[in-house]
This record gives structure tokens, sequence and C-alpha cells, in this order.
């Protein structure tokens, strides 16, 4: 057996792949089980490679036995461990959802499980990409998944919301890939680690235009503000499922990209460059939680909560300096926000199949009557409010920890007062529990799986702000190339 | 003025006429007509600059096949879309089609 064939990383590529073209083939009653089997194994494969981590080192992988420039390697080091963990920890139980979801919908969606685990590769071979060309074709495999997941069941808005999203997806990876092609051009290789030894202090013209290439394309993926606008209509209008994917997993998936590049190929840095993106991710802090807050439509409100929740991720560039601190709260920050928006699509899918609608006042037919689904409501709105002793609360408090250390006043503001608005559009979902009762609309019958898996995920993201350190742990010093 | 140059200016001035297609038309057809302009462009950047010293670097063009087979993909995903969107479900039996 060749060496990479027992490496836990190959096989988190491999295995998502394999379930992915079975559940095609055999359709959608197999593709359930496929996909929860294939995620178990994948759990264990992320577990031993949490478990094979040196702190501070970068484990190389030669796929095939071909190391680079000639062959595809991977690499593996605290940070590409942590996200690899964090999307079994929330594809599991959405899985599960998923399939009680669609026994509850009545829904023939078969195309549901391949495109999840044709995504779920896709991810996992970008977070352990180690040249910026396999970044790329991770990047457009993750984005066709996607858009196809947002065109759901075929409806109007579905369709235009999907073609949208895709034309926004293929115009970021383009740029992307216009900086890669500039990237070769001046330095004869694309390789990561290559690229860190031989970069210069004084980058030449070619290079400071192809890494704005990149940036630009990477923050229109992850709907960074001003490029926020394709991502409310489409985690707005995908069936819950597929919304709770998206929101969680795939738009982080890119700021790991610009992180990862800041830390290894830009590690020089630009204090002009880096308050940009702070100030963009300040204005969406700002504008997501505003609009949040107008929100009539439930899923909408949560996506736009999800624009307003990606801000603060980019706050921590200026505060790289802080290093383990910017670091730590930014793993936190993209845990807590990917457990806590799973479960809240999660319940917004509940109220869906429940009532039918799919609006901010249906909420008060439910009140009294879904308990664990309120449950997780409250848990998740906690966590993205940042009261304690959640995960969401110990990523702000990193970061107000990491600008108060640079003495940025402003900043510390901004994040208090972006917990507020997030308090203020928060508590128009939570009010309506305890409206009183007027309503007696039926309701649908909910599968019980699906309600716990929405607790389950909540709680997850309340309990993770107490074992941070376990996070901390992973995340080990990331690896310097 | 090498040829390889001479094609990644092309390149360029065809990158830029595709951004601009892909975001100022308002026919979702043509927006998807401009992307595959765009990614065109982005291509002949990549062979052409990869040309510089005479030689043709086989590194690029494995790229450049690569991103034709994405670019491929993802035009067959947005007509298939754009097809659904244009004819509404429920109304012809072309629409399962």
């Amino acid at each position: 057996m060749p060496e990479w064939a027992a490496a836990p990383a190959a096989w988190l590529i491999l295995i998502p792949l394999l379930w992915a073209t079975l559940a095609f083939l055999f359709g959608p009653r197999w593709g359930g089980r496929f996909a929860l089997f294939g995620i178990t194994v994948q759990s264990l494969c992320a577990m031993q490679l949490v478990a094979a981590l040196d702190s501070g080192v970068t484990q190389v992988l030669p796929v095939g036995g071909w190391s680079a420039p000639l062959g595809i390697e991977l690499h593996v080091d605290g940070l590409a461990a942590l996200m690899l963990l964090l999307t079994q920890v929330v594809a599991l139980p959405l899985m599960l959802y998923t399939r009680a979801w669609l026994g509850a919908a009545d829904r023939a969606a078969g195309y549901v499980w391949p495109l999840c685990g044709f995504m779920l590769a896709a991810l996992h071979a970008l977070f352990l990409a180690a040249d910026l060309f396999n970044v790329y074709v991770a990047l457009e495999l993750l984005g066709l998944c996607a858009v196809a997941l947002v065109a759901g069941d075929g409806k109007p808005q579905q369709l235009r919301a999907a073609l949208h999203y895709l034309l926004v997806s293929l115009l970021a990876a383009a740029a992307y890939l216009l900086g890669v092609a500039l990237f070769y051009a001046a330095y004869g290789t694309v390789s990561i680690a290559t690229l860190v030894a031989v970069m210069d202090a004084q980058p030449p013209f070619a290079v400071v235009l192809a890494g704005t290439l990149m940036l630009v394309g990477l923050m229109a993926k992850t709907a960074l503000f001003p490029f926020h606008f394709w991502l409310p209509p489409a985690h707005g209008s995908a069936p819950a499922p597929a919304s709770a994917l998206l929101s969680a997993l795939v738009v982080k998936a890119s700021f790991y990209v610009i992180l990862r590049l800041r830390l290894t190929v830009f590690a020089e840095g630009d204090l002009t460059l880096d308050w940009l993106l702070a100030g963009c991710g300040g204005a969406a802090i700002l504008y997501g939680s505003w609009r949040a807050f107008r929100c009539a439509e439930l899923k909408m409100l949560i996506a736009y909560s999800t624009v307003a929740q990606l801000g603060y991720l980019f706050l921590i560039f200026p505060l790289l300096d802080t290093r383990e601190l910017a670091l730590a709260a930014a793993a936190l920050q993209m845990v807590a926000h990917a457990l806590a928006k799973a479960a809240l699509f999660a319940a917004a899918g509940i109220v869906l199949v429940a009532t039918g609608r799919d609006s901010v006042a249906a909420l008060a037919a439910l009140a009294g009557r879904l308990p664990v689904t309120w449950f997780a409501f409250g848990l998740a709105a906690v966590t993205l409010m940042g009261l304690p002793p959640s995960g969401g609360f110990l990523a702000k408090w990193l970061l107000i920890d990491a600008a108060v250390a640079g003495e940025y006043w402003l900043m510390v503001g901004l994040i208090i007062s972006g917990g507020l608005l997030g308090a203020a559009y928060l508590f128009r979902i939570l009010k309506r529990a305890f409206a009183p009762q007027a309503s007696a609309a039926v309701l649908k019958p909910v599968p019980r799986i699906m309600e716990w898996m929405a607790f389950l995920l909540a709680a997850a993201s309340v309990v993770i702000g107490i074992e941070a350190t376990a996070i901390v742990e992973i995340l080990g010093l990331v690896g310097s190339t | 003025m090498s040829t390889g140059l001479i094609y990644a200016c092309s390149g360029a001035l065809l990158f830029g006429c595709g951004v601009a297609g892909t975001v100022l038309l308002k026919h979702l057809l043509r927006r998807i007509l401009a992307f595959n302009v765009m990614g065109s462009g982005v291509f002949l950047i990549l062979v052409g600059l990869a040309q510089r010293h005479g030689e043709a670097d086989p590194v690029p063009q494995a790229m450049v096949l690569t991103g034709i087979v994405v670019a491929v993909a993802a035009t067959a995903l947005a007509v298939a879309l754009l097809r659904r969107l244009a004819v509404p479900a429920g109304t012809g039996s072309s629409a399962d089609a």
C-alpha cells in the first residue's frame, strides 16, 4: 500500500467523491444512507488528522507519491484540520436533518445527496490545497455545487437567485484565476510554499495586481460588503438544509483562502489594505444587521445576519500583530457562527414545514408548541449576539482584547454595537415566543429528529465557548508555510 | 513585442470586455456568453505569458485545459438554469425536459 493511501487527508477528499457518485447512481432512497455512512467515516478521518497534528508543523502529503512540482501536494496544519473537523461536525447533523426534511416536505429531491457529497469533497480539497491553482479548482467545484443547491426545487425566485449567484461566483473565480496566471508569469510557480520563499519585499506591479485580483474575487465569494448583494437572495430562497450548509461552511471557505494567503504569501501585509478589509467588515456588520432588523421573511433575516457575522471575520486583519489572539478570535468566530447559523436555518426550515410560511410573523403560531425548536432558536441567538458563555461571546471577547491591545477604540465600539444590533434583530424572533397565543393555526407535524438536530447544533455553538481551549489547541500555531 | 505578449494583451482586452459584459448587460444569455469571453481572455493570458522564453511551458497549458473543463461545466449549468427560468414549470412538457 503506498504511503498516501494510509493518509486520512487523501481519504477526506476521496470518500465524499465516492459516496456522492454512489448516491447519484443508486438514487435518493440510498443516497441518504451513503451520505450518513460516508460522513461518519470522514469524521473519523478528520479526528485522526487532528490527533496526528504536530503544533506549528505543516504536514506534507504528496498524492500518489508524486511530490511537487510534478505532483499535487496536500498540506495539513492546525487551521486546515480545524476546518475539516468543523465541516464534519456541521454536516453530520444536517444530513440527518435533511433526510427527515425530505420525508416531511414530501419531495423527490434526490439531487441533494450527490450535490452535498461533491460540495464536501470540494471543501476538503480547498482546506488541504497547497497551491494556488488547486484552490481555484476547489473554489469552482464548490461554487457549482452551491449554485445547484440554491436552485433547489426550481421555483422561479430560486432559479433567479441561483443564476445571479453563479454569475458572481464565475466572475470572482475568473478574477482569481487571472491572479494565479500573473503569479505564474512572475515567479514560474503556484505552490504556496515556494512562493513564500521567492516573494520580494517590494513585489513587482504584476504581483500586486495579481494579489488585488485574487483578493477581490475571494471577497466577492465571501460576500463581504459591498459584494454581499448575491447572498441574501441565494441563502434566503434556497431549501432550508441547503441554506444551512451554504451559510455555515461555503462562505467560510473563501475567507479561509484569504486568511491562508495573508498568513503565507502576503505575510508582509499592507496596513492600508488590512484596514480597508476591516472597514468593509465593519460596514458589513452595520449594514447586515440593519437589513436583518427590517426583514419580514424569516430566512432572509437569517441570511442578512450571515452578512453581518462575516464582517467580524475581517476585523482581524489589522490585528494580526497579536497573532495568536486574532487567529483564535477568527477561528472561534468561524466555528461558533457555522454551528449557530446551521442551527438557525435548520430551525427556520422547521417553521417552514410546520406552518408553510416563511415569515417572522408565522413564528407566533409556534410559541409553546415546538419547544425544542424554540430552544434551538434561543441558544443560536445567544451565540450570535455574543452572550456568555457561548462561542460567539468568546470570539468577540478575544477580538475586543486584541483591539484594546492595539488601542483601536473605534473597533472596540463597533464590536460592542454589533452585538447590540444583533440582539435587536434576534429579539424580533425571540419575542414571538412570548406573544399571546391567539393563533390556533393547525401545524403540520414535524419529525422529531429535525427538531433535535437543530437543537444539537445550537447547543454545540454555546458549549464551544466553554471548551474553547480545545479549539485553540487544535489551531496550535498555524504553520508558517 | 513578442508573440506571447501580444496574446497576453489581447487576452487582457477580452477579459475586460467579458467583465464589462457580465456586469453591465441585462439579458441573462448575453451575460453567460460574456462570461465565456472573459474565460477565454484568462486562458489566452495564461498561455501567452508562459511563452516568454520562446518555448511553450506545459504547466499553464494543463491549467488552461482544466479551466476549459470548468468553464464548460459552468456554462452548461448556467444555460440549464436559464432554460428552466425561461420555460415556467408546469406550462408545458418542455419544462421537464
